[in-house]
């Protein structure tokens, strides 16, 4: 076949499912956000926005990506290097910290509550200690600050691994010539992480960084299990538009503003993240 | 100082010894070239003095200090890899600096040293580009500008110029030569190109399957090779064998020659000449002319004398037809004698 066309054909049913699957729902999602019934409006945007809910569910998402996505990339980073250093037992303990992985939000975000509620683990085991003389509320309204921990510890333990598949996958490809070079060449074993396997990472990181934030925008079981109403966030309002307030209108609209911020940040992290070319390995 | 001391090193892979009982002593300032043929272990030898590689016993000392337990850049070595190892995602400019930014020189001094050492390898135009963008050789180069930059104590070189065409590795050679005396570096240079080791050497380490068989001058080791095995792999072509037998009178009966050779009374020895010590004379070996190549500066024929393979070195402007039979007559002091039990050269 012809060697110009080929490709174009190759990814043709790819792109039929796409369409069919994401760009037709898509269509559908916007022609709701964007009318009430009466042509082209923003109607629904507005009124979103207006709502009192709206900054704070906002500042709550994304201050929750900003507490858990460094800590994850951070724990990633050495998980990854760790698992990389291992001659024996890699396997295992490569499987063993992938487990989360197979652990739906839900069910994470129960577990962190069985943990956290008034009669969970922390209080009995806290009493037991005689810290406390009775069980304690931790998940309250009282202890917003240990609302967002928990939600927080819940979503770093469950969505860790994710990172750390992509970027052992990352390592393992940087050949091992470069660091015997390096520490010739007087690079210590912290200058040798800086200067050669985090700009080598680059591609790795950019597919684990955007994955996990776009993730960290959708978050939504975890905190709907362990925050409930004390902690909106934009995915929960979202859901409540659609099936408390039955208002399909302004549930897109919000899905389209959460689609939006997370082209954003991928576009920043794609560009900050770049390699420029002749860079490649 | 950084003389160069090898003590007992050997070297296991599991259940395969790449290396036996190593004993090497590199001068300070010397220029040694380690050279034998793939896998027998040069760059394991190299990586071990670099520290890239732990001997499984032995010592390695350099200016009189042991230096085997230390990381490797506390050695005072740097490095040219077989495979470059050019970091893909620094520049030229950078690659070539890597090791004065990790010493935190100031930044005109780095400049000053990358912008020196690119000169003397004709990569100077190529400072701002990334090694993705570089050929084979370029890229061999600006591994060499890296280990120079450093002005280390001793360099050692794995085969670093073996993917330079033929003009440009002759002149990179000298030059290389030239920068490293002046700098008073000492070198271990490992090539499997006998020509680079003959004109760059002080000394030459002949290796085999994991030993040092012969480590002399350039001259001693092609004149006097003290083994079998470094008179077969040295100089191209390399020398003729042929079996001889002790006969009357303390000569020695060569493809029916009577000769001159060792005392002693061995049951047998190997004769041993270069095909440049042969020459056209009335008596000698009956050669049976194989295939005559014309090499421009001379002619090189391929012949058989008593059913051995036997190469001639000839002047060029002889006359020889394949078939034909020439009588070959080898210059008597130039003619070596080995034992073949030993393999070892007899006197
Ligand atoms: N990490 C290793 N594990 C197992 N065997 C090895 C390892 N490194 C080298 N060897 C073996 O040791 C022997 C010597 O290897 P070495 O790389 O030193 O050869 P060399 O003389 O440099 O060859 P070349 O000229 O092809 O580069 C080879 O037989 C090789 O297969
Ligand atoms: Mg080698």
């Amino acid at each position: 076949m012809n060697a110009r066309i080929l490709p174009y054909v190759l990814i043709l049913p790819v792109t039929l499912f796409l369409c069919l699957f994401f760009l037709y729902p898509f269509v559908l999602v916007s022609k709701q956000a964007f009318s009430t019934g009466a042509g082209f409006t923003l109607d629904n945007f507005r009124e979103v926005v207006s709502y009192w809910k709206f900054p704070i569910s906002m500042q709550n998402t994304l201050l929750l990506a900003a507490a858990v996505v460094p800590v994850q990339l951070a724990l990633a980073l050495l998980m990854a290097t760790m698992v990389n250093k291992m001659q024996k037992g890699r396997d295992i303990v490569l499987y063993i910290w992938t487990i989360p992985l197979g652990i739906s939000d839900l069910a994470a975000g129960i577990i962190w509550l069985a943990i956290f509620e008034q009669s969970g683990f922390l209080n009995s085991m806290m009493s037991g200690l005689g810290i406390v003389d009775q069980p304690v509320n931790f998940l309250s309204y009282q202890h917003p600050g240990v609302v967002f921990l928990a939600i927080a510890l819940a979503e770093i333990w469950r969505a860790t691994a994710i990172m750390l598949v992509i970027l052992v996958a990352g390592i393992g490809l940087i050949p091992k010539e470069y660091y015997e070079a390096a520490e010739v060449f007087g690079a210590s074993p912290w200058k040798r992480f800086t200067r050669i396997t985090l700009p080598m990472l680059r591609p790795s990181l950019q597919t684990a960084l955007v994955l996990r934030v776009i993730l960290a925008f959708e978050i939504f079981a975890v905190v709907a299990a362990l925050g409930g109403t004390l902690f909106p966030v934009l995915m929960g309002e979202t859901y409540a538009y659609q099936f408390d307030l039955l208002n399909s209108g302004a549930a897109a609209a919000m899905a389209l503003i959460i689609l939006g911020i997370s082209i954003a940040f991928t576009l920043v992290i794609l560009r900050v993240l770049r390699v420029p070319k002749g860079a490649t390995i | 100082m950084a003389r160069i001391e090898i003590k007992n090193v050997a070297k296991t892979f599991g259940a395969y010894q790449a290396l036996h009982d190593i004993n090497l002593t590199i001068e300070d300032q010397e220029f040694m070239v380690l050279l034998g043929a793939s896998g027998c272990g040069k760059s394991t030898l190299l990586r071990i003095i670099a520290g890239l590689e732990t001997a499984t016993t032995g010592e390695v000392w350099i200016g009189g200090r042991r230096i085997d337990n230390l990381s490797p850049k506390d050695r005072g070595i740097s490095m040219v890899f077989q495979n470059y190892a050019v970091f893909p995602h620094l520049s030229v400019f950078e690659n070539i600096g890597f090791g004065l930014r990790m010493q935190k020189l100031p930044n005109d001094e780095v400049t000053r040293r990358v912008e020196r050492t690119a000169g003397l390898m004709h990569i100077e135009q190529l400072l701002k580009r990334y090694s993705g963008e570089l050929s084979g050789g370029q890229r061999q180069r600006v591994a060499v500008a890296r280990a120079l930059a450093m002005e280390p104590d001793v360099i050692l070189m794995d085969e670093p110029l073996s993917n330079l065409d033929a003009l440009l590795r002759m002149e990179m050679r000298a030059e290389l030569k030239g920068v490293l005396a002046e700098s008073k570096t000492t070198a271990i240079y490992v090539t499997h190109d006998q020509v680079e080791a003959m004109s760059m050497a002080d000394r030459i380490s002949v290796m085999h399957q994991g030993e040092i068989v012969q480590a002399a001058s350039p001259i001693e080791v092609y004149r006097n090779p003290s083994a079998e095995f470094v008179a077969g792999f040295i100089g191209n072509p390399p020398m003729n064998f042929l079996p001889a037998k002790p006969a009357d009178s303390g000569k020695w009966a060569v493809a029916g020659q009577m000769m001159d050779g060792p005392g002693g009374g061995s049951a047998s020895l190997k004769f041993a000449i270069r095909p440049e010590d042969l020459r056209l004379a009335d008596t000698g070996f009956k050669a049976v002319a194989k295939v005559v190549e014309p090499l421009g500066a001379h002619l090189l024929v391929t012949c058989e004398v008593d059913g051995q393979l036997f190469r001639a070195v000839l002047d060029s402007d002889l006359k020889v037809k394949p078939g034909e039979v020439l009588t070959l007559t080898p210059q008597p002091d130039r003619v070596r004698w080995f034992d073949p039990q030993t393999t070892l050269a007899v006197a």
